[in-house]
């Protein structure tokens, strides 16, 4: 079922009227910051948008183009004061993009059914590929598979990234979480659910244990399903809106909706689009009105903690330097959520932390869900420029609450030999918490 | 016409500062004006003076037009696209060239943003006083072009005050710097002063010297709020009246504060009809002083509350707000219509009452804000340019309220110029005189009239001169 949403033409039009072209949001723009050309900015993208729309341009390659240099980061929806929803005018236009075909060729066809289609559609699969990379990474086979130079075997953008593919988890996280978890001291405040992720399941399932243990240490009840889908950000932001519904209805059928008082996301990226469901299913009859209903109720942990006025650890996390301690905004977090003041609430109130402000904390770091592939160069670039602002705090640790932002600023810290330490938030609180 | 003037381009410049594809031509087919769109021939992204020059003297030998463009956010057609012409374009000569601390000069690069100016000097403990509300996104090229205004005219005057000097390259390619680092300057005509406010029909400014000031050493925001419009218009020539200069005295009225509210969430009150923000800067003592008089005077005059910004975040919170004014009310209507009618300071409440007459008048919704120290109005006409009939009625007030400024010893255009939106109404506000001695400026300096032509009013060409240019390229 395709929706209207899916088609510049068929669009509300007044989402497009909505930019008065003002140029407001033209310094908050990465990429036209990086070349100074109108078409890479918000303003430029919108006015090619509206030709589109308008009909006085046909969808062309270039087009298409200018939608995937696009980073996605919605600093321009933080500056602009005329309220333009560019989320939404991105994402119809990577799908209106892809529906056109004019950039499809077989190998790109072929990795995105397999990427988007088959693996970020079926948990089980996802886990058994990662339980096999985990394999491939911890048996020395990854060390083999480098020495006898077989990397060079493989194409050029793979080989850019096998240096990066994250260190999977030993444990997922159902392996760590049962499906309820109940307060030690058995008083329940809030009954709520957690969405363990694609990433963070496999690469971070210790922060989803964290998650756990700090909303149980803060009166929660946990609801954690096992085989969980994936929140289908992935899909929306690449032009798939059509799964990204399905993947939406499936998790909808996952939650006691009306029963949970929260739903719990500790994920910047999927938080941004998870709290979007009331939109992509707006015209769905038979899911409308529970996604609204899920959209009110779904919550990212620092949003939810603060919320609830979470309680401050007494004592200070042991072996950890926090007195250097800097944190990097996820561009789902303060430019999508529009969350700034939590997560550094919850750093602040962590004993002997001292927080050193980075320059530009809210400039994408280059990572924008799959971009880094997608653009390398562009990608380097912001990685780059991150990493120089963070070397200048002098912090040892980086809070982030985004595994896109947390691999990237990982990989990147490591390729040029600093040992700065990559932590969410919340596994900073949790830590805290157990040293008590 | 023997070669192709993109031909000859794409052979001068580096690869891909010559923009001829559609895609990227279509955004620089608007600025911050409505309605107006129009597709150059292509863009240049130009990277030094001598790529200015030598673009230039290939547009007079084919006699192209040419249309400079800084960040494209002004506000009356100014750097909107002639057919066939191509858009020179300043973004990337954005270089600070040199601070000068002891004679108070910054030298720059046209296509540096306002703000720039304002941390680099601030970063000294100096101050360049001119804040267009599009100081994070407008070039100092476009401010000098424009002669902008903003927040604080009344105490510290508009970019003309702050303009030392200028590097300019004419239509023929040729360049030459005007002014200097003196305070007194009486050798010829001061050229630089007939390029500020030219909106790039005369030459294309490829330096600017500006000057700076030292920073106030203190500063003090108030925010008083109406219950009646009337009230704050009589607390503000109150203020004049006590010969209080403070820096800024900006002026919103009830639809513009719910509009502003709706994004920055600073806190403004909604259910008030008008608010003043007052601000006074300068000597810790003085400023003291003044605010409590302001305070005192704005209570007088009926002010239901004033509250003190209580640090200098919370002021800039709310200046920066009131910056957000013009998009902001973009969130109520598909089309903000606004326009920048000035008058004398005594005569701001007829005008303020006339705007709200005729927008009732024309059944529209208008929504007023202002720079009320300087009698510098925005009155902004929310519309839907879909609806073709509504925005007839827009036009029927808005000449309606340009006439009324004028007749009140005003200007139809206090910061914005005149450009393409407003030349129409130029020989009524200035004289058929004024707008001929303006021709004939031009066309001493730009004979071909390759230089933005049609901005400001329609260039009379010497009839020797009409066989040099042809429209098509
Ligand atoms: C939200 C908003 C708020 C605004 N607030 C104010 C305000 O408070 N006060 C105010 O005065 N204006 C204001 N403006 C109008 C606008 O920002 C100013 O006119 C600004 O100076 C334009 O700068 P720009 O770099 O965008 O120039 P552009 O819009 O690109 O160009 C403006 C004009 O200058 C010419 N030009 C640009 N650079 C050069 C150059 N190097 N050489 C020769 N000619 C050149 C262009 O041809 C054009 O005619 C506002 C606009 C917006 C959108
Ligand atoms: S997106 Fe918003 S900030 Fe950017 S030009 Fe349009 S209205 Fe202005
Ligand atoms: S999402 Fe980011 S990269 Fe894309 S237009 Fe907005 S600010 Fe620029």
């Amino acid at each position: 079922m395709s929706s209207s949403h899916d088609s510049l033409r068929t669009l509300d039009y007044s989402v497009i009227q909505q930019c008065m072209h003002c140029g407001f949001c033209l310094p908050t723009c990465p990429t036209y910051d990086a070349t100074h050309l109108e078409r890479n900015s918000p303003r430029g993208r919108i006015a090619l948008m509206r030709a589109i729309a308008d009909d006085r341009m046909e969808l062309t390659r270039a087009f298409a183009d200018e939608m995937y240099f696009c980073l996605g980061c919605l600093a321009c929806m933080t500056a602009c004061p005329a309220g333009v929803e560019y989320s939404q005018l991105f994402e119809t236009s990577r799908a209106m993009a892809e529906k056109s075909a004019v950039l499809s060729n077989p190998t790109r066809r072929w990795t995105r059914r397999l990427m988007l289609k088959g693996l970020f559609t079926r948990p089980r699969l996802l886990r058994l590929v990662g339980r096999l990379l985990y394999f491939y990474q911890t048996t020395g086979l990854q060390k083999l598979f480098r020495r006898l130079g077989l990397v060079k075997l493989l194409p050029s953008r793979i080989q850019q990234l096998e240096p990066q593919s994250p260190a999977v988890r030993a444990k997922f996280s159902h392996q760590l979480i049962a499906p309820v978890e109940t307060p030690q001291n058995g008083i329940i405040r809030y009954r709520v659910g957690l969405l363990t992720g694609c990433v963070q399941d496999l690469v971070f399932s210790n922060i989803n244990r964290d998650t756990a243990d700090v909303l149980l240490a803060n009166g929660c009840e946990v609801h954690t399903p096992p085989v969980q889908f994936c929140c289908g950000s992935l899909h929306g932001h690449n032009g798939e809106s059509e799964t990204s519904r399905v993947l939406a209805r499936r998790n909808l059928d996952l939650f006691d909706i009306e029963g949970l008082d929260a739903i719990i996301t500790n994920a910047a990226g999927c938080g941004s689009h998870l709290k979007t469901y009331d939109r992509l299913l707006a015209e769905d009859k038979r899911y409308a009105e529970r996604a609204a209903i899920w959209s009110t109720k779904c919550k990212d942990i620092s949003e939810f903690l603060v919320q609830i006025g979470f309680r401050a650890p007494t004592a200070k996390p042991a072996n950890l330097p926090i007195d250097k301690l800097t944190y990097h905004e996820a561009c789902h977090l303060c430019h999508g959520q529009k969350i700034t003041v939590q997560p550094r609430r919850i750093l602040k109130s962590i004993p002997g932390v001292r927080l050193t402000e980075l320059a530009e904390s809210t400039w994408c770091c280059g990572s924008a869900g799959i971009y880094n592939i997608i653009q390398p160069a562009m990608s380097q670039q912001l990685l780059s420029r991150k990493l120089g602002h963070i070397a200048n705090t002098g912090a040892a640790i980086v809070a982030t609450a985004n595994p896109g932002c947390h691999l990237q600023i990982e990989n990147g810290a490591k390729a040029t030999g600093s040992n700065i330490q990559v932590l969410h938030p919340v596994s900073l609180l949790a830590i805290a918490y157990r040293t008590e | 016409m023997t070669t192709d003037i993109i031909a000859e381009l794409s052979a001068r410049f580096p690869p891909q500062a010559v923009i001829t594809q559609h895609e990227d031509l279509l955004a620089y087919s608007y600025d911050g004006t409505p309605m107006l769109q129009q597709l150059p021939r292509a863009a240049v992204l130009v990277n030094s003076r001598e790529e200015v020059a030598a673009l230039l003297a290939l547009a007079s030998k084919h006699g192209t037009p040419v249309v400079t463009r800084g960040s494209g956010t002004g506000l009356s057609g100014g750097s909107v696209p002639l057919e066939g012409c191509i858009v020179l374009c300043t973004a990337r000569m954005n270089r600070v060239l040199e601070l000068d601390t002891d004679n108070l000069t910054i030298m720059v690069e046209p296509g540096v943003i306002n703000n720039e100016v304002a941390m680099r000097a601030d970063a000294v403990g100096l101050f360049y006083p001119p804040d267009p509300g599009s100081m994070k996104v407008s070039t100092i090229g476009g401010n000098v072009s424009e002669n902008s205004g903003g927040l604080r005219g009344l105490k510290y005057g508009v970019t003309r005050d702050y303009v030392m000097g200028l590097e300019v390259v004419l239509a023929t390619g040729e360049t030459f710097f005007t002014g200097n680092k003196c305070v007194k300057d009486v050798a010829g005509y001061s050229l630089k002063d007939i390029f500020i406010g030219s909106e790039g029909t005369l030459g294309v400014v490829t330096k600017i010297l500006l000057k700076l000031i030292p920073k106030p050493a203190a500063r003090k925001t108030l925010l008083a709020i109406y219950e009646r419009m009337d009230e704050a218009a009589a607390t503000v020539s109150a203020i004049i009246a006590a010969k209080i200069i403070p820096c800024t005295m900006e002026f919103l009225d009830r639809t513009t504060i719910r509009c502003i509210e709706n994004y920055s969430k600073v806190g403004l009150p909604l259910d008030c009809e008008a608010i003043l923000l007052l601000e006074s800067d300068g000597h810790p003592a003085a400023v003291e002083e003044e605010a409590k008089r302001m305070e005192q005077i704005a209570r007088e005059h009926g002010a239901r509350s004033i509250s003190l910004a209580k640090d200098v975040e919370e002021a800039t919170k709310l200046m920066t707000a009131r910056r957000m004014a013009i998009p902001a009310m973009a969130r109520v209507a598909p089309t903000t219509i606004l326009e920048d009618a000035t008058v004398p300071r005594s005569k701001l409440p007829d005008m303020v009452r006339f705007v709200q007459k005729t927008a009732d008048k024309y059944k529209l919704t208008v929504g007023t804000f202002g720079h009320f120290g300087d009698g510098n109005l925005h009155p902004t006409f929310l519309a839907n340019e879909r609806n073709p009939e509504e925005i007839h009625r827009v036009h029927q007030a808005v000449t309606e309220i340009f006439s009324y400024a004028v007749e009140l010893g005003g200007t139809i255009s206090g910061e914005h110029g005149i450009g393409l939106t407003k030349k129409s109404f130029l020989p009524g506000a200035i004289g058929e005189l004024n707008v001929r001695i303006l021709g004939e400026l031009k066309r001493a300096f730009d004979p071909k009239g390759i230089l933005n032509p049609g901005k400001i009013f329609d260039q009379l060409r010497s009839p020797n001169d009409a066989a040099a240019r042809s429209p098509a390229n």
